[in-house]
């Protein structure tokens, strides 16, 4: 499988469309006011589209973490008390080296690195995040799945006493994520435990948590306790709320609506316009050819 | 006779001028001649309340109930600004406006139902006059909604609100809810009650489908929690059943047509 380095791409300051960007921005300067109003949709999705990052303070209190509560602000309230110390890890099914670790031996392997990560939420809003984690595969390198491990499957944290949400019957508690293996395996896929340089605030998925740019931010699973390397896909808890609106890959698709809302387009946190989503939240390059001969409606 | 026809036409009766209403169901007309009228003027009629001092009831609703009706439907907007004033609208505040002008609206659709139900309970009929300022302010909110996301939301990208409103079901109810609101605002006046007569009522029952179709509105949008959408939902069907309820108990006892 052709890898690329990550250095070539994780970064969402590397803008693929400048060119055309420029123009469209030079369009959009000429079709002020009214004409805008009268011609919309040649000015929508004009909005420089760059990718600044989305101001702490936004991605702090704008949070979907349902079992803090279904409000965006909610887990910034109700996870304050949230412990994550002490905290472990176990990773199980079909690897070499299955174990439970506290989840400093987890991490002690590896060296932390800064990304900066487009995310597009399911529901239409995006941000961009400066993550700070390790690439999942180099743990995946490190407990040695067998050849019968073609799904690796993650739960997060069950405590009802602390996640107050899991006393409502709104998911089938546990949280449960799940990405194949040559996605986990890919240099994109996060391990994350901090932002903008500092660890993880509660509300975003303290003390680890996945990040998968390329797909709906609902897959990028918080407060993980659990790591299962299997050999059937998961059953993740948005399949099993819904199947016909959340599908296991979920990539980030602008031709594939969810059924009740466009996935077209998008508002970016801090903008007024919504920008046009992107094949793959950007990352078509690196990763549209995990899926090549897949129907994407089909597997949405 | 002619005021007769008309089933709310203003000043008949014991002092209690039957306020028009956005959203209202058909109103007890104190006075008005008996046997002729709906279900619901029967039930409501049964019984006289005790003659009061018109002057008393007026001021009661003037000086007393319209000025907490607007209070109380000006604050979501109050609250709105100010919070807007201080640059308290989440990350998300186009979401947010959103939300906060839909979900008045159908707080403000539950309390104009609320009304007739109110009224029969406490048999005080001056409450009539509150329903149409109530059901304005409900379609003031519901305008609100609408404009936010026409310019805010979608900035009048015309290509997208038209596959939305065709395609998404949540917004084709939520577009169908508020296109019905319109002509009950618009028919909300005292010439329009005189001149449609009792086509009034049976226009302005429109608002039973509204309220139903704004609940749905609700119920389809959320993702996974239902609760807020669902108590709406078990707040309408009690008030509809507090209508039809009385309606059928009425026609039970109205002896059979011979």
């Amino acid at each position: 499988m052709l890898i690329r380095r990550p250095d070539d791409v994780a970064s969402s300051e590397i803008t693929p469309h400048s060119v055309w960007l420029d123009r469209r921005r030079f369009l959009e300067s000429m079709a002020a006011g009214a004409t805008s109003i009268l011609l919309p949709g040649s000015a929508a999705g004009a909005q420089a589209q760059r990718d600044e990052p989305t101001p702490w303070e936004d991605v702090t209190t704008y949070n979907n973490f349902y079992e803090f509560g279904t409000a965006k602000d909610d887990p910034a309230k109700n996870a304050r008390n949230f412990r994550t110390h002490p905290w472990s890890v176990a990773v199980e099914g079909h690897v070499r080296k299955p174990a439970v670790y506290p989840l400093e031996d987890f991490l002690k392997p590896h060296v932390l690195e800064d990304r900066v990560y487009r995310l597009r939420c399911v529901e239409a809003w995006s941000m961009v995040i400066p993550w700070r984690g390790f690439e999942l595969r180099k743990l995946i390198d490190r407990v040695q799945p067998t050849a019968s491990a073609k799904y690796v499957e993650f739960v997060t944290l069950f405590d009802p006493a602390q996640m107050p949400y899991q006393r409502r019957p709104i998911l089938d508690w546990p949280y449960v994520e799940g990405l194949r293996l040559d996605e986990a395996m890919h240099p994109l896929t996060l391990l994350a435990t901090g932002l903008y340089g500092k660890d993880l605030p509660n509300q975003n998925g303290a003390p680890l948590r996945l990040v998968v740019p390329w797909k709906y931010g609902f897959k990028s699973i918080k407060s993980i306790v659990k790591i299962r390397f299997v050999e059937q896909q998961p059953k993740t808890a948005w399949m099993l709320a819904n199947p016909g609106e959340y599908g296991f890959f979920s990539n980030v698709n602008p031709d594939v609506d969810h059924p009740r809302w466009s996935q077209a387009r998008e508002r970016r946190i801090g903008e007024f316009r919504r920008r046009e989503t992107l094949m793959f939240n950007g990352y078509a390059d690196q990763v549209a050819s995990l899926y090549r001969g897949m129907d994407l409606r089909k597997y949405f | 006779m002619a005021r007769g026809e008309a089933g709310a036409a203003p000043g008949t009766g014991a002092g209690t001028p039957p306020g028009p209403a956005l959203g209202a169901p058909p109103e007890t007309v104190p006075g008005a001649p008996p046997g002729r009228g709906t279900l619901t003027e029967r039930v409501t009629t049964r019984r006289k309340p005790a003659a009061r001092s018109a002057g008393r009831d007026a001021a009661i609703i003037r000086r007393g109930l319209k000025p907490i009706v607007w209070a109380g439907a000006l604050t979501p907007l109050a609250i709105l600004a100010i919070r807007a004033l201080r640059d308290d609208l989440t990350a998300n505040p186009i979401e947010l406006i959103t939300n906060w002008t839909g979900y008045t609206t159908l707080v403000l659709l539950m309390v104009t139902l609320t009304i007739t139900p109110l009224r029969r309970v406490t048999r005080w009929n001056p409450l009539v006059r509150l329903r149409r300022p109530i059901g304005l302010f409900a379609f003031f909110y519901a305008s609100l909604h609408f404009l936010t996301y026409i310019v805010l939301d979608q900035f009048f990208w015309w290509e997208g609100i038209v596959d939305d409103v065709m395609e998404r079901p949540y917004i084709t109810v939520g577009f169908t809810a508020f296109l019905l609101l319109i002509p009950l605002a618009i028919t909300s006046t005292r010439g329009w009650i005189r001149r449609l007569g009792k086509r009034w009522q049976k226009i302005h029952r429109l608002v039973y489908a509204t309220a139903a179709l704004g609940v749905l509105h609700f119920f389809w949008k959320v993702k996974a929690d239902t609760r807020q959408p669902l108590l709406f939902a078990a707040i309408l069907t009690l008030l509809l059943l507090a209508r039809l309820v009385p309606a059928l108990l009425a026609a039970a006892r109205r002896p059979p047509a011979s």
